[in-house]
């Protein structure tokens, strides 16, 4: 973004663009409703004028496709005027959701580091493992999610933990990947150099591989931390509807309300933009304060 | 130099088969001297494998005692299931170890590092899966783990020899249906549009970090919406997998045509080439790395997105519909056997790709040798 100013480069295609889609929104949104409304009209006896039509396409309790306004006006009952604690608040099933995330993603991170440092140290592993972890990837273990909840349930593990299971699951990978990729990012030179001073195993990983890998590790885990609110929205979805976005998003299914389901989707994006943009702000600051590169 | 060469795997071998013989026999189903001489195929294989051997003798030895003693152990369990004594774990374990010991001969120790890459790169890989089915097996059915929690692999295999027909059911509705249709059309659609944007930077600044933003988001969750929309045949699980799939397309197509470098570009103009010709001939070359990434990474979502749709109604045939249905029957065999069926599918599909990629951008650094 050299020379360019930031309004130009960015604010401006940026706006325009998301007030096309929302243009398009609301011209799908009377596309979508308006059979339903005129047959509904026809059957109860009503003529309305285009305007009115127009409305009454906007305003159905159950729409096909909800308008914008319908999503921000659910969006605003169901966070600002209720309790964040009260069952019906997207806080609340927000909340649920982020600490499974949280809780998965911590423990994805950490096994993906494991591994890494495993792989890099052992060449054993190196050639066994690392293929079956790419391959691990390609199974559509998403897929799975039912099953392990059920599974865990039935041993009597239930609540946070198995949702952040499959979180870890598909958090790992990311992290693994990227740590493998960090660590062995020093350069020969670098590593001659400590071998100079001989270094220790450790002292190598410690004073030159981890800090080389920093970067790194934060692009993979702005990934992981999108793939672990993926994880637990789909562990929710087969617990019975008890609380959360992915029990929101089943209930909603369930009675075809389809507003409630676009407010939990959104409330879900909104997570999933808070928690990319928090790894990568506090990816910036640490990279910066190291003066390493951006990977 | 002595004639011997002590490596921990073969020595704490040694010591797990040691430690077995204090718990004889083995299973219900082994008789002691059968015990004995599983015991005596690991003895002969941990002591060989110290020896000072010819890498490829001792990969050999190792590999026949490590699958005897396996084999041996597995044998030993027919009719005896949950009767598995702490001796038999512990030779399970000095089996495994003679396996590492095999893995690390056959990795050359790390000394030859880029080198043996036929061979020994499947060969690795293949022999940890194995391992991994082994232990599976032995350890859910020697320690008796109940059969709704996990069955062994045995059985989940009879199980995919059994239903056959329907398990070519569901992948006709789920990936011939739903995913291949939804693939093409969201990952052609992603990278036209990418074209399209690239002709109009205002329209490429705009699309770009939207694009980015959306690929991050938990797309799977208009999962319901479209089954409200489309139906529950397979139609609402391919306009899932075409969302999933168009937003990765797209941001990796635009990453990609801005890759080929000034100097090529500038090179390009000097040859008086218009911007289709420079498109066609330098940056869409440039791009393919990207958009094979994109397409790799819309195999996985594609299966994904077509398998949890089907959580939320389907006719009664498909893969996601199957597991969802079999779990609630406890009939973990056969979820299994659908999660093996889109493990192979989702692997095969990744496989192919990345043949295709290595044979479209051949100039790329990563296949030079």
């Amino acid at each position: 973004m050299s020379g360019g100013s930031f309004l130009r480069d960015r604010l401006a295609p940026v706006g325009s663009i998301l007030l096309v889609i929302l243009i398009a929104w609301y011209i799908a949104a009377y596309a979508l409703n308006a059979p339903f409304q005129r047959d509904f009209d026809r059957r109860t006896d009503v003529t309305r004028t285009g305007a009115e039509f127009l409305l009454a396409t906007m305003s159905q309790p159950k729409p096909t496709m909800p308008a914008p306004h319908q999503v921000a006006e659910n969006l605003w009952t169901n966070t600002l005027t209720v309790k964040p604690w009260s069952k019906r608040s997207l806080v609340y099933h927000s909340w649920i959701t982020l600490s499974a995330t949280l809780l998965g993603f911590a423990m994805g991170t950490a096994l993906g580091v494991a591994i890494a440092i495993g792989i890099v140290h052992v060449p054993a592993l190196d050639r066994s493992l690392l293929p079956w972890i790419i391959t691990s990837q390609t199974i559509p273990i998403l897929a799975v999610a039912p099953m392990i909840i059920v599974l865990l349930s039935a041993v009597g593990v239930t609540g946070l933990l198995p949702k952040a299971l499959i979180s870890t699951y598909l958090s790992f990978f990311p992290v693994a990947v990227g740590m493998v990729k960090g660590l062995r990012s020093p350069d020969v030179l670098h590593l001659d150099l400590m071998r100079t001073y001989s270094a220790s195993k450790m002292q190598l990983l410690w004073k030159l591989r981890i800090p080389a890998s920093v970067p790194f590790f934060f692009t993979s885990m702005k990934v992981a931390i999108a793939a672990s609110l993926i994880g637990a929205i789909v562990g929710e979805l087969p617990t019975g509807a008890v609380a959360g976005i992915g029990s929101k998003l089943l209930a909603g299914s369930y009675y075809s309300q389809t507003i409630d389901i676009f407010a939990a989707l959104i409330a879900g994006s909104i997570v999933a933009i808070l928690l990319v943009s928090l790894v990568g702000i506090l990816g910036r600051l640490v990279n910066a304060r190291m003066g390493a590169r951006q990977a | 130099m002595s004639a011997l060469r002590p490596n921990w795997q073969a020595l704490a071998a040694l010591v797990a088969t040691l430690y077995s013989l204090t718990a004889l026999p083995f299973t219900a189903g082994m008789s002691a001297p059968y015990s004995l001489a599983v015991a005596a195929i690991l003895i002969a294989g941990a002591c060989l494998s110290m020896l000072r051997l010819p890498s490829g003798v001792e990969a050999l030895v190792l590999m026949v005692a490590s699958f005897a003693a396996a084999a041996l152990l597995i044998a030993g369990l027919a009719e005896a299931t949950g009767t598995a004594t702490a001796g038999y774990f512990a030779s399970l374990t000095a089996a495994w170890l003679l396996a590492w010991r095999l893995v690390t001969v056959l990795s050359g120790d790390g000394r030859s590092k880029g080198q043996g890459f036929g061979l020994v790169s499947i060969t690795v890989p293949v022999l940890f899966g194995i391992w991994v089915l082994i232990l599976w097996e032995c350890i859910v059915r020697g320690a008796g783990i109940p059969f709704v929690l996990l069955p062994p692999p045995s059985a989940i295999g009879v199980r995919i020899g059994n239903s056959l027909p329907i398990l070519a059911a569901d992948f006709r509705q789920t990936v011939l249906k739903a995913v291949l249709f939804g693939y093409v059309v969201g990952s052609l659609s992603g990278f036209l549009v990418a074209i399209l944007a690239d002709r109009f930077r205002f329209f490429a600044n705009g699309l770009l970090p939207i694009g980015n933003m959306v690929s991050a988001l938990p797309m799977i969750g208009i999962a319901p919406i479209m089954v409200i929309w489309f139906g529950f045949d397979w139609q609402s699980k391919a306009a899932v997998v075409v969302v999933m799939t168009f937003f990765p397309m797209l941001v990796n197509t635009l990453a990609g045509l801005a890759a080929s470098g000034d100097m090529e570009r500038d090179l390009m103009r000097t040859y008086g080439a218009s911007h289709w010709q420079v498109l066609m001939k330098l940056r869409l070359q440039a791009a393919m790395p990207f958009i094979f990434n994109a397409l790799k990474i819309n195999s996985t979502l594609a299966l994904i997105g077509a398998i949890v749709a089907e959580f939320f109604g389907t006719p009664v045939v498909g893969m996601g519909f199957r597991i969802s249905t079999e779990v609630g029957r406890m009939n973990l065999d056969m979820v299994w056997a659908e999660i093996a069926l889109a493990a192979v599918v989702g692997s095969l599909f990744y496989g192919a790709l990345a043949l295709l990629e290595r044979t479209v951008t051949f100039w790329h650094p990563s296949y030079r040798r």
